[in-house]
């Protein structure tokens, strides 16, 4: 079988998890690279890794229920901030102005903000599987209003708008994962945390992806009404999407602040989805690795736009002149999603696809 | 029943300018099947350009230069950003909506910068009294300024050849094309409607207040006054416009009531409405149910 990677002899292989050498080879480099990059580069931009690996872990579940079983939801902030606020709660001690249950033990908090966002998914999937596309995308975009408003107002959970409360503690069995010690500097160890994380999560969703969940999920996106013909149960396996998705996002709530240091009630808007929407779409929608790459394009994008800065001298960086750096980030955001939906539809995905089949069929061009 | 009936009042005011924007959005959606997102944007863009132009040609010049200047807009962004993708699905076109209002709405907002900027009308927040009632002029000017424009609009669709040739495209685009009707032009017109309307609407909506950044969240109400309505139903835009405006005043003045519901509940009772509605009637009050062949 050498020398010919995609020559199957049986269906077990071809449906395999890492299917070529190929990605064999690549997955095994890119965990020995991502196990080495905490001793080659700076704290500052560990974090912002440690970051972009936590958004990969929330835009493959959105990557789940929009990419793959094709309903747009709008609403990942909303369980985003659910699993913040659960993972909080969990962690925190009750203090002053908020409450919390004092469990700070990782492997207790993060499946109780999965499994709650998960609860909140699945208790929104009756709307979700009675509407289709924009229908979906509006009422989901409620979600978020709702949330918002809610987050605002409980004040004993979140703190409230304007102040926040502490977030999760990352803590292992009484294991102090955010404290500098011989082991490492908090960046490094959160990085190697949030990296193995990212690790488990991609290979359950590729997992789910390649099963008879995911191949629902497909049927669904191509033609629901088809699917449902063939036989594929379209309440059920969109409440199963809704949930897993949920589920993903909760988790990267969890994590997320953890890395920031607070969770402020206002953040869980509509601008988050649209980031994570624009991670899936700049990723290319319908790929796991797409969305990982789309995630982490846009959480580097800001530190990215502020290296180009001296290139352009005109955009100022102080925020109050114009225009600043801040004013074209946001932009660009915009900018950037138009681009990739006109021009390459299938996202950075695409973009390397391109390149692959243009070296695998060189000097050819077919 | 005083306290009641100036709630309803102040709802109807309220409703007036959701109306106006959801009309915006339902016109777009009939001709192209699509939701624009940009709406928001265009009702800032709106408003602020009401505020520059207000100084040399007084409010109903601004108002109806800014009008046309944001219909034009609009139409640019459906040339630029929209036509290319004709025949991609309805949910790549909304975001790319999406990403144009952020676009849009970060240049407006240079333009706010930190000044206070008004859009120098008339009535500011005198009040008269009507029947024992003491009425703001300014809801009684959107009432009215509401209820001209819809009953054009409404005109406009019934009785000229552009109104039949959008009704045409909106029910069938290859019929209407093969009959000699110009989809592009329905296209454009009806951004460049729906960018009229989001630029009266976001005047009016700054009438008495300051403009500023955070004004846009005000368009995505006409978001949930369009599902309740249904997705392409123009008179159920205008009248799911006034319920929801008139329910989230009645919440607003009766909030007291409820404490436990927080402060401002008022501001997601329209999301809170659309879920109920929906639950009960997918489609909406007035939207026709997708048929669909295999």
């Amino acid at each position: 079988m050498r020398g010919r990677p995609l020559l199957y002899t049986s269906y077990r292989a071809d449906m395999a998890l890492l299917n070529t050498p190929a990605k064999r080879v690549s997955l095994g480099l890119l965990v020995l690279l991502g196990l080495a990059l905490p001793f080659l580069l700076q704290d500052s931009t560990l974090n912002l890794l440690a970051m972009g690996c936590v958004a990969a872990i929330g835009a493959i579940g959105l990557g789940l229920v929009t990419g793959y079983a094709g309903q747009v939801s709008l609403g990942h902030a909303f369980f985003f901030g659910i699993g913040a606020y659960t993972s909080a709660l969990v962690s925190g001690e009750t203090g002053v102005r908020t409450m919390g249950l004092g469990v700070p033990n990782l492997l207790v908090w993060l499946p109780a903000a999965g499994l709650v966002a998960l609860l909140f998914g699945v208790l929104v999937a009756p709307l979700a599987t009675r509407l289709r596309g924009l229908y979906l995308a509006i009422v989901t975009l409620g979600l978020v209003f709702i949330g918002q408003h809610v987050f605002g107002e409980w004040g004993s959970l979140t703190g409230g708008t304007g102040v926040g409360r502490a977030p999760a503690r990352l803590e292992l069995f009484g294991y102090d994962v955010a404290a500098t010690d011989s082991m490492g500097t908090r960046e490094q160890k959160s990085f190697w945390l949030m990296f193995s994380l990212l690790i488990v999560f991609a290979l359950a969703a590729r997992n789910l992806a390649r099963s008879k969940v995911g191949r629902a999920f497909t049927a669904i996106r191509d033609r629901d009404i088809a699917a449902g013909v063939i036989g594929v149960n379209l309440s059920r396996y969109k409440t199963i999407a809704f949930a897993v998705s949920s589920f993903y996002a909760g988790c990267a709530g969890a994590l997320l602040y953890p890395l920031v240091g607070f969770i402020e009630p206002g953040t869980f808007s509509l601008l988050l989805s649209v980031q994570y929407i624009a991670m899936v779409l700049i990723g290319g929608a319908g790929t796991i690795s797409g969305a990982i790459a789309g995630a982490f394009f846009i959480t580097l994008l800001p530190s990215l736009t502020r290296g180009l800065q001296p290139l352009v001298p005109f955009i100022s960086t102080s925020p109050t002149e114009l225009p600043n750096i801040f004013q074209v980030e946001t932009i660009l955001y915009g900018v950037l999603v138009i681009g990739f939906l006109i021009f390459e539809p299938r996202g950075l995905f695409g973009i390397w696809i391109r390149v692959r089949t243009y070296w695998k069929t060189w000097p050819f061009s077919y | 029943m005083d306290e009641l009936l100036e709630s309803v009042v102040r709802g109807l005011g309220r409703g007036s300018v959701y109306a106006l924007l959801a009309l915006g959005f339902v016109i777009i959606f009939k001709a192209t099947r699509v939701i624009s997102f940009a709406q928001p944007a265009f009702m800032l863009a709106g408003a602020v350009m009401v505020t520059y132009l207000v100084g040399p040609l007084g409010f109903w010049g601004a108002l109806a230069a800014a009008t046309v200047l944001t219909g034009l807009l609009a139409l640019g962004v459906e040339r630029t950003a929209v036509r290319p993708m004709v025949g991609r699905p309805a949910f790549v076109v909304a975001i790319i909506t999406l990403g144009v209002d952020i676009a849009v709405r970060v240049i407006v907002n240079a333009y706010i910068g930190n000044d206070v900027r008004q859009v120098g009308d008339p009535w500011g927040l005198s009040r008269v009294e009507l029947a024992g009632l003491i009425i703001e002029k300014r809801d009684v000017a959107r009432i009215v300024t509401a209820a001209v424009l819809v009953a054009a609009l409404f005109a406009y669709f019934r009785f000229t050849r552009m109104g039949l040739a959008m009704r045409a495209a909106s029910y069938d685009q290859e019929a209407a094309m093969a009959q000699g009707v110009s989809v592009g032009g329905v296209f454009a017109v009806s951004w460049a409607m729906a960018g009229g309307l989001a630029a009266v609407a976001g005047t009016f909506v700054a009438v008495g207040e300051n403009v500023d950044g955070l004004m846009w969240t005000i368009a995505l109400v006409a978001l949930p006054v369009i599902i309740l309505g249904g997705l392409d139903s123009p008179a159920g835009a205008v009248l799911g416009g006034v319920i929801v405006g008139v329910l989230q005043e009645l919440v607003a003045g009766y909030q007291s009531h409820f404490p436990w519901l927080g402060g401002n509940i008022s501001v997601i009772t329209p999301y809170v409405v659309m879920l109920i509605v929906l639950l009960v009637k997918p489609y909406g009050l007035f939207g026709t149910r997708e048929v669909e062949r295999v």
